[in-house]
């Protein structure tokens, strides 16, 4: 008996000389954006408390740089601890809330209210609950920012199995257990990694906005407060660089775990097929 | 006891309130190596037969015994293996862990489940692809990664729905010839759900055609052509002879306007 056999198509080995014209543009764009941040605005007549030059700027965060980097470390933390603790909630609400429909049904309504309901809110509530000083303040504003998306995606990832999926574990006598560890929780890893996503750039937000009411004058909120009330506008947005950095590469660093994870999944195949 | 893989009596399945009836009174004894094929128009019932056999919807009313036990007793016994249309492979799991999917639920160790997914990867000729994950292989090649999958544990029932549905003709035929060497080589019992009449007389032993509204069987067609059969067997007189036969059943069904659609989907 004759099998034709397909070699699996693989285009993997770009060459070093296209990759770099696979990012050219980008470079390019983000080239003229440091121009014009540098030299064209102010040519216009942009005055500097709206937006100091790029150059000045990065002065500031020199003079500034280790007190600006313990800042971002504090506020990073603070970010890293809420995302933590509300990804790995919403994992496990999810994960509760497939296995028992009825209290899924019962409850989605309200989560996705509660997704809608602007949370950053509640900062100036959750300081008095935790303390002004105390990180916690900060961590549990960036852990209920992150908690919604994760949960609404979680959930929808681990119930969108195709139906055949789950009946050919039945037809293996698989218990629910298996069917969640074997099927719904690697199915559900494409919406997780989306959430974990948001929730990441979430968590940095609901950081620094935790800080602008209040906490450590060590922390990088607080810092971007005091120097706009002190007209000092080069440390305010050196301090806001500092958090820009921080944000993408706290995302860069989950779309990097999610290259690795879902390696086997279409969204990370690229589109060079 | 009975020797009979499969025994259905006055199978009935009704859907819903109103009661759509799937199935009506389905009496059906599938003997040990047989090779069945269910075949009617869209609505017929037959992928519902599939089902309630395999215990994934129970019955209505009626009574279905599996190796003289209960179906739901079968099925945690695991004595199915099912293929449907789509090869519904883990995405996650590359071909091998794929085959070896239900020897984990089984628990086998690794050891015996190595040499065991070995053996089906060489069945179904998949050799150096066990590594590969779905999205890198064809439709023909992850549907065979599906059907030894399916015979991995061994299961004394092969459940087939339309597994060739969605594939081209050449690897259509191409995959009917490997799935009975397959049959021949492992002794199973196969039933399987098919739109094509060619399909369901070059592989069967018996044909059951059904019709629908109700779901039923109106005729049950042995197939007398030579095993083990081969691409010539297509081209006897005999196979011929056996396609018009299975044809007239259909539209003695009742079922002219269908069997018009099951013939423009040939």
């Amino acid at each position: 008996m004759t099998t034709i056999v397909h070699e699996p198509t693989r285009r993997r080995g770009r060459t070093l000389g296209q990759r770099a014209g696979k990012w050219l543009p980008a470079v390019a764009v983000f080239g003229f954006g440091l121009v014009a941040w540098q030299w064209i605005l102010p040519a216009l007549g942009i005055e500097r408390f709206l937006l100091p030059p790029f150059w000045d700027v990065l002065e500031a965060f020199w003079e500034s740089r280790d007190e600006l980097v313990r800042a971002g470390w504090i506020t990073f933390s603070e970010a890293l601890g809420g995302f933590a603790l509300g990804c790995s909630l919403a994992f496990l609400f999810a994960l509760a809330l497939a296995r028992w429909r009825p209290l899924g049904s019962a409850l989605m309504p309200y989560l996705i209210a509660a997704n809608a309901v602007p949370i950053v809110a509640f900062a100036p509530i959750t300081n008095a609950w935790f303390g002004i000083l105390s990180p916690w303040s900060k961590i549990v504003i960036a852990a209920v920012l992150c908690f919604f998306p994760v949960l609404v995606n979680t959930l929808r990832g681990l119930t969108s199995v195709r139906p055949e999926s789950i009946e050919l574990m039945r037809s293996y006598a698989a218990r629910q257990p298996s069917v969640f560890r074997r099927v719904r929780v690697p199915n559900s890893l494409p919406f997780v990694f989306s959430a974990l996503k948001i929730a990441s750039v979430l968590a940095m937000i609901g950081a620094v906005v935790g800080d602008y009411f209040g906490g450590s004058t060590e922390a990088l909120g607080v810092q971007i407060v005091q120097a706009v009330s002190l007209a000092q506008y080069e440390k305010a947005w050196a301090a806001i660089l500092v958090a820009s950095v921080l944000g993408i590469a706290f995302y860069a660093s989950v779309a990097l775990v999610e290259r690795f994870a879902l390696h086997w999944h279409t969204s990370t195949r690229g589109s060079a097929e | 006891m009975s020797d009979f893989v499969v025994s259905a009596e006055r199978v009935t399945k009704t859907f819903g309130k109103g009661g759509v009836t799937a199935l009506q009174e389905i009496d059906l004894e599938v003997g040990r190596g047989e090779f069945i094929s269910l075949i009617g128009p869209s609505g017929c019932g037959k992928s519902t037969l599939l089902r309630v056999i395999g215990d994934l919807v129970p019955p209505t009313t009626g009574e279905i015994l599996v190796n003289g036990k209960s179906a739901h007793r079968a099925r945690l016994d695991r004595d199915y293996g099912i293929v449907f249309q789509a090869a519904v492979l883990y995405d996650w799991r590359t071909v091998a862990k794929n085959i070896s999917l239900p020897l984990e639920l089984g628990g086998w160790d690794r050891s015996r489940r190595t040499s065991r997914v070995r053996e089906m990867v060489k069945l179904v000729e998949l050799e150096g692809f066990e590594k590969n994950y779905p999205w890198q292989l064809s439709g023909g090649m992850q549907q065979r990664v599906s059907i030894a999958r399916a015979l991995s544990f061994s299961p004394a029932l092969l459940l087939m729905d339309e597994p060739f549905g969605a594939l081209d003709e050449m690897t259509r035929e191409r995959l009917n010839l490997e799935l009975l060497r397959i049959w021949a080589e492992t002794g199973s019992t196969v039933i399987f759900v098919t739109h094509s009449i060619s399909e369901a007389v070059f592989l069967s032993t018996r044909v059951v055609v059904m019709s629908a509204r109700p779901g039923r069987i109106t005729a049950v067609i042995p197939i007398d052509l030579e095993q083990p059969r081969t691409a010539e067997t297509r081209e006897e007189p005999r196979f011929f002879e056996l396609v018009t036969e299975v044809r007239e059943a259909l539209h003695a069904g009742g079922a002219d306007e269908v069997v018009a659609e099951l013939e423009a989907l040939e």
